[in-house]
């Protein structure tokens, strides 16, 4: 869909920033640029807008030629987050995040209506809609930021360092929020990030950087499977290593069968199948299997004089992950939120699994023990250690 | 009539305001409209020359250099100047209004834009802005309180410059400064010009203060608050 050939940009002054870029970006593909600082990132990206002109070389959307359309035009059909965040300190939220509707002249109902709406996805008030960005915090300015990206509803979008001043939870909630977007959208987005582990976890392909040239441009298993160089291998860090393993990709290679109950049942039934199966934790489930919440110890205290049913006491609130996620990922997920389980849903939504903590230790005994050579002896890296980095990953 | 060398200087000036109250207005209102017209014309002209140096930064030191140059003639001797061009009376006043007026207008617009953060216009152009759009809903918003400041700096040079303006014939309060000068209750008469002179240098002051302020978008957001969480 967007092809780029030979892109080069040559600074005044004679800097090279981008040289000879060559990538074919397929529609709906997030596609992640990452390198060390300076080497032409930001460049890059702000070519495919015309932020910065291009000094030589071609670049296509679907066939047209985008060195030929108007800037203008091209820059509202694409979405775009700043490095700098940029909001503008003088209108309110509401209009910083509706500018391209604003510039597009959308009617002022369905400019508010967007404002709700995309407020709501980053888990802030709407009450902030009148404030001034001044008033909110560096992390809510970012979210700010990405949503006024996501605005017009463009089916391009480009962002640079989106998620640089979150904390860890809030980025996990906009990264997760990014790649639905992208899959249920079928939205093409490209982001530029320092962070080899959000590279890997959210893009389709990698693009690695090095002074201005592209170094390699592949899927994130290829790229840890057979880094391109030293530079690479150096970048994606040794500890990573260990995702190489065939054998423990997906979550669904080893999850567990959860214990869980249909809704309806009664209280006095979940305890005596807890009893039953030895477990603290029962999911429960609509008849036909549908993960709705869980049930644990703590949901029964006091509660059971009044309540008599599981639909009345369980917990809505449940982290899952879906079949086919990246078992590191949920590893990560359990650790950073400290979850003493998770469980995996399909496409449907019905229960399938359950990856526990017990289970994430079989995997990294399995990982430094089960295998005849060891992971990261090349690295002269001991053993203990690939356990600790796998385990704060 | 009353016998004014029997009173203090004081009684004499609230005397000569009772019995020349609409006459002091009138010039008060004079001076007032004189550098006005003087300061207006500045803004006119100035503002848009400080909209195009902040964008084309060579031509920002020529034209700075020139307008620091005209503020460091004496007023009087550009007034005298001008004189021998435009002739005796306010148009030679206002003009001399106008020229100093240019610089703090010029400068004020120049920092005024430049000074904005360069992640706010990147944004706006990121955004799809045309280079219009850039200036009025970005660059002139944010600057517009700088902008002012400098309206307000030169307002009151002009108030004072307006004063001397009398020389030339063009009235205003300075008139009845100079009459003072000439007469025997001289006291009393130069306080007339004086104070109302300088009262509307002050009162100036704070009202361009006040609205200054409420343009400030970070300075008015602040009354804003509604829950901050
Ligand atoms: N406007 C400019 N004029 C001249 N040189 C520039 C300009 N912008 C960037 N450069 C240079 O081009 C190179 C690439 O810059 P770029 O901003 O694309 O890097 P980056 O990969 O985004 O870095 P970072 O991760 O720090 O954001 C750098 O060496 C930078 O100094
Ligand atoms: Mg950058």
């Amino acid at each position: 869909m967007l092809k780029i050939e030979n892109l080069t940009k040559i600074y005044r002054g004679g800097k090279i920033a981008v040289d000879k870029l060559n990538l074919d970006i397929q529609e709906g593909e997030l596609i992640a640029f990452i390198g060390t600082s300076g080497s032409g990132k930001t460049t890059a990206l702000r070519m495919i807008n015309r932020m910065v002109e291009p000094t030589s070389g071609r670049m296509t959307l679907n066939g047209k030629d985008l060195t030929k359309m108007n800037a203008v035009t091209l820059r509202r059909s694409i979405g775009y987050v700043i490095q700098q965040i940029g909001l503008m300190p003088h209108m309110t939220i509401r209009e910083n995040i509706t500018l391209v509707p604003q510039l597009l002249k959308w009617p002022k109902e369905k400019k508010d209506e967007t404002a709700r709406r995309l407020i709501e996805m980053v888990n802030l008030p709407e009450s902030y809609l009148d404030l001034y960005p001044a008033q909110l915090s560096g992390g809510q300015q970012q979210r700010i930021g990405v949503l006024r990206a996501l605005a017009a509803n463009q089916d391009i979008i480009l962002m640079d360092e989106p998620f640089g001043a979150l904390d860890p939870i809030t980025r996990d909630t906009l990264q997760d929020l990014i790649k639905d977007l992208q899959q249920r959208l079928k939205k093409t987005i490209i982001f530029v990030t320092h962070d080899m582990d959000e590279a890997i976890k959210l893009a389709d392909r990698i693009a690695i950087m090095h002074e201005g040239k592209l170094i390699q441009f592949d899927t994130p298993d290829n790229i840890l499977a057979a880094p391109a160089n030293d530079f690479v291998k150096e970048f994606i860090g040794s500890h990573r290593l260990i995702q190489q393993k065939p054998n423990i990709k997906t979550v669904d290679e080893v999850m567990i069968k959860p214990i869980s109950i249909t809704i309806e049942k009664s209280l006095d039934e979940a305890i005596r199948l807890m009893v039953e199966k030895r477990v603290d934790t029962l999911f429960v489930t609509d008849g036909d299997n549908r993960l709705q919440g869980y049930l644990d110890v703590e949901s029964f205290t006091g509660a059971r004089k009044t309540k008599r049913s599981v639909s009345e006491c369980y917990e809505k609130d449940i982290f899952y992950v879906k079949t086919g996620s990246k078992l590191q990922d949920s590893v990560r997920r359990i650790l950073k939120r400290n979850l003493k389980n998770i469980p995996v849903v399909d496409e449907e939504h019905h229960l399938v699994g359950l990856v526990t903590r017990a289970n994430i230790v079989d995997i990294v005994y399995d990982t430094i023990w089960g295998d005849e050579e060891p992971t990261t002896s090349s690295e002269g890296q001991t053993v203990s250690d690939s356990f600790r980095e796998l385990i704060s990953g | 009539m009353q016998d004014m060398s029997q009173m203090s200087a004081t009684d004499q000036f609230i005397f000569y305001m009772q019995e020349n109250g609409l006459y002091v207005f009138n010039q008060f209102l004079d001076h007032f409209l004189i550098s006005i017209y003087g300061v207006l014309l500045a803004a006119l002209v100035g503002i848009p020359i400080g909209i195009f140096i902040s964008k084309y930064g060579k031509a920002s030191n020529v034209v700075i250099t020139l307008a620091n140059i005209i503020q460091t003639i004496p007023a009087l001797a550009l007034m005298a100047i001008l004189m021998l061009v435009l002739g005796l009376g306010k148009t030679t006043v206002i003009v001399t209004v106008f020229f100093y007026s240019l610089l703090p207008i010029i400068k004020n617009t120049y920092v005024g834009i430049t000074t904005i953060n360069k992640g706010v216009t990147d944004a706006g152009r990121g955004m799809g802005m045309t280079k219009t759009q850039v200036l009025y809903m970005i660059e002139l918003p944010l600057s517009l309180s700088v902008m002012i400041t400098g309206i307000r700096i030169a307002l009151v040079i002009a108030i004072g410059i307006t004063a001397i303006g009398a020389f030339i014939g063009a009235g205003g309060l300075g008139d009845i400064i100079i009459r003072g000068t000439n007469a025997t209750d001289r006291t009393a008469i130069i306080m007339a010009g004086a104070l109302p002179t300088a009262l509307m240098a002050i009162l100036s002051d704070i009202l361009l203060g006040a609205i200054e302020r409420q343009l400030d978008p970070v300075k008015r957001q602040q009354k804003k608050v509604i829950s901050p969480m």
